[in-house]
């Protein structure tokens, strides 16, 4: 039996996504070609944009294609090191953030730039408080995450959105772990501008999406990483992957129809699975608990036994999950994610992220917790750590 | 597909089906000696027990907190030390991480810091032996040269910790001040550094049976 809980790190290809990929091989054709084949190819791809367009709420004119969220969040960040300022800039980004965001803010820190992390309460969130307490005269950019991709916590990103417009501060959200999961309307939103990435809502690795609010206008205050041809306005050079957006323009589709369904199964599952593992298994921590979580997001602490033994065991019984563990990376550090909520360095090695998706089942959690108080009990018997009851 | 396994087959004998751990609470063990190593804050924790016959160790029973690579590597640890009728007290006091990792079939590189704790947790215990029945351990520490003279610190203890996963030299120097005072010794002291990381991470499995 093999049961994948690791849709936060990847999703499976959507039945739609495959069929849209295999439609689309045959239209090799450059969209940038003047002749037939290229137009063909332009031609099909239309109402796939249009598709991520409507998904996301979004104007074709305030969608940049990107080949994944880490290179649209690269461009937003560092086209702030390519203005011309004449005072220390300042950025905050909240604690939590994936290291998309994370390094490439402490890229700009060793370029001069003074940055703040914000750190976030006992239940993972960022309190919009300490985000207006942060902010300086010097600030010019804010990024914080619209939904943490290891504990699942939701931020107030329209908060927060609104208090940076006040404050005529650059905000962006990386929108990654809501895409698919939380409705987005980004022409409603107090966003300047967000990251998508569409190996996480079931289409390929290797596509993303850079939304800006008013693209146009916008564009000469941002820096192209990718410079070169006229692709996506001239600001993300590069023949398009054309069967990537044909895949996105699928998932979106799909989504759109079923995504209420999914999100009402995947509650129901990761309920009926915390709910076991609650009641079964003793000396657990669920990690963001008590906020708004992404319905699909479940992360728990073990105490006494750490978390890469946890995961590997699971993986000989066909159960693929990820930890927080610093083990699992081969570093000394464990996960900053729980760290940030909790400075215990323990509760983080001891942590296991399940991340359910659409084609997840009752079963699977069943078979899950089964495997799962096994293994714990096990560990536990050995561990120098655990006395018992 | 196993061949692409986080480790070997013979690791993941021993992280699946571990020989020789305490399933029960030590003190109805009765152990002769006990040592524990690590903490749960660096993800690693290992707790060995021994009964002493004869000179020699006539059980060994372990708790391990930490990776697969640290349960295996107590577990072969054990195994290790109970061959042959078990190890004399002073060749069990001299095991290696090296013959522990040798007698895995290879570690990750970066697993390598997990596995030298069984062999200081043992040596832990043989301590705890000699010191409950009032004796003096009479094993002598191998003597390492001495690298830094102002702070003390010896080739073996950078060894130890490169071994841990100090790999570059402002981790080394944070760990144990070398070079701090006087900062003659520099140069060599990196020199020694460097040579031990090449030698355990220049691939990306370390198996001293294959070390040239
Ligand atoms: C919150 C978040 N941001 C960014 C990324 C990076 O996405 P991509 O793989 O498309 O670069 C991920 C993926 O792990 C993520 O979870």
């Amino acid at each position: 039996m093999r049961v994948y809980l690791d849709n936060n790190a990847t999703t499976p290809l959507h039945p739609d996504v495959i069929k849209a990929i295999t439609d689309f091989l045959p239209y090799y054709g450059n969209p940038s070609s003047l002749h037939e084949t290229g137009r063909d190819a332009k031609e099909k791809l239309y109402s796939s944009i249009n598709s991520i367009s409507e998904f996301f709420g979004c104007p074709r004119e305030d969608m940049i294609i990107t080949s994944c969220a880490s290179e649209s969040n690269n461009i937003i960040l560092k086209s702030f090191m390519n203005k011309k300022y004449d005072f220390r800039p300042h950025i905050i980004i909240s604690a939590i953030e994936h290291p998309a965001i994370l390094e490439t803010a402490k890229y700009l820190e060793s370029n001069g730039f003074d940055l703040s992390l914000a750190p976030v309460n006992e239940d993972g969130v960022v309190e919009i408080e300490t985000i207006k307490n942060l902010i300086k005269k010097e600030t010019v950019l804010i990024s914080v995450m619209w939904v943490n991709n290891e504990i699942g916590t939701v931020q107030p990103v329209e908060e927060i959105g609104r208090l940076a417009k006040e404050k005529n501060i650059f905000f962006h959200v990386d929108a990654v772990q809501a895409a698919g999961s939380i409705p987005i309307s980004f022409k409603d939103l107090p966003f300047d501008s967000a990251s998508i990435s569409a190996h996480k809502m079931y289409a390929p690795k290797g596509i993303g999406l850079l939304y800006v609010k008013n693209f146009a206008k916008r564009k000469k205050e941002l820096t192209p990483l990718i410079h070169g041809g006229h692709q996506e306005g001239g600001f993300r050079a590069g023949t398009e992957n054309t069967i990537g957006i044909a895949a996105f323009g699928a998932a979106c589709s799909a989504l759109s129809k079923e995504m209420e369904k999914n999100h009402a199964q995947e509650e129901k599952i990761r309920d009926h699975f915390e709910d076991r593992v609650q009641k079964e298994i003793p000396h657990i921590i669920i990690n963001g608990k008590n906020s708004k979580r992404k319905v699909s997001t479940s992360n728990i602490t073990f105490k006494y036994i750490e978390g890469e033994s946890i995961l590997l065991r699971l993986d000989l019984h066909g159960i693929s999950v990820s930890t927080g563990s610093a083990c699992s990376t081969g570093s000394l550090d464990p996960s900053h994610v729980i760290m940030a909520l909790s400075d215990d360095k323990e509760r983080a090695h001891g942590s296991i992220r399940f991340s359910f998706g659409r084609e997840n089942t009752m079963a699977d959690a069943d078979y899950t917790v089964d495997k799962l108080k096994e293994t714990v009990a096990f560990l536990r018997s050995i561990s120098p750590l655990y006395k018992g009851e | 597909m196993d061949t692409n396994w986080a480790y070997n087959e013979n690791v993941k004998k021993h992280f699946m089906t571990p020989k020789n751990m305490l399933a029960g609470a030590p003190e109805d063990y009765h152990a002769d000696g006990e040592g524990s190593v690590g903490s749960p804050a660096c993800g690693d924790m290992m707790m060995v027990l021994i009964k002493v016959k004869d000179g020699r160790i006539a059980d060994f029973k372990w708790k391990t907190f930490g990776c697969a690579s640290a349960i295996a590597s107590t577990s072969a640890l054990s195994e290790l030390v109970l061959e042959n009728g078990g190890m004399k007290l002073d060749d069990a006091y001299r095991v290696t991480p090296e013959q522990i990792i040798a007698y895995l079939g290879g570690l990750p590189a970066n697993k390598i810091h997990c596995s030298v704790l069984g062999d200081k947790a043992l040596q832990a215990a043989i301590d705890d032996y000699y010191k409950k029945n009032n004796l003096t351990n009479p094993i002598k520490k191998a003597e390492s040269p001495i690298v830094c003279q102002c702070l003390n610190v010896s080739e073996e203890d950078i060894r130890m910790e490169v071994l841990e996963g100090a790999t570059n030299w402002e981790t080394l120097q944070e760990r144990t001040k070398i070079g701090t005072v006087c900062g003659k010794c520099q140069e060599n002291a990196k020199q020694i550094q460097a040579n031990f990381v090449k030698r355990y991470y220049s691939e990306k499995t370390y198996n001293p049976d294959k070390e040239a």
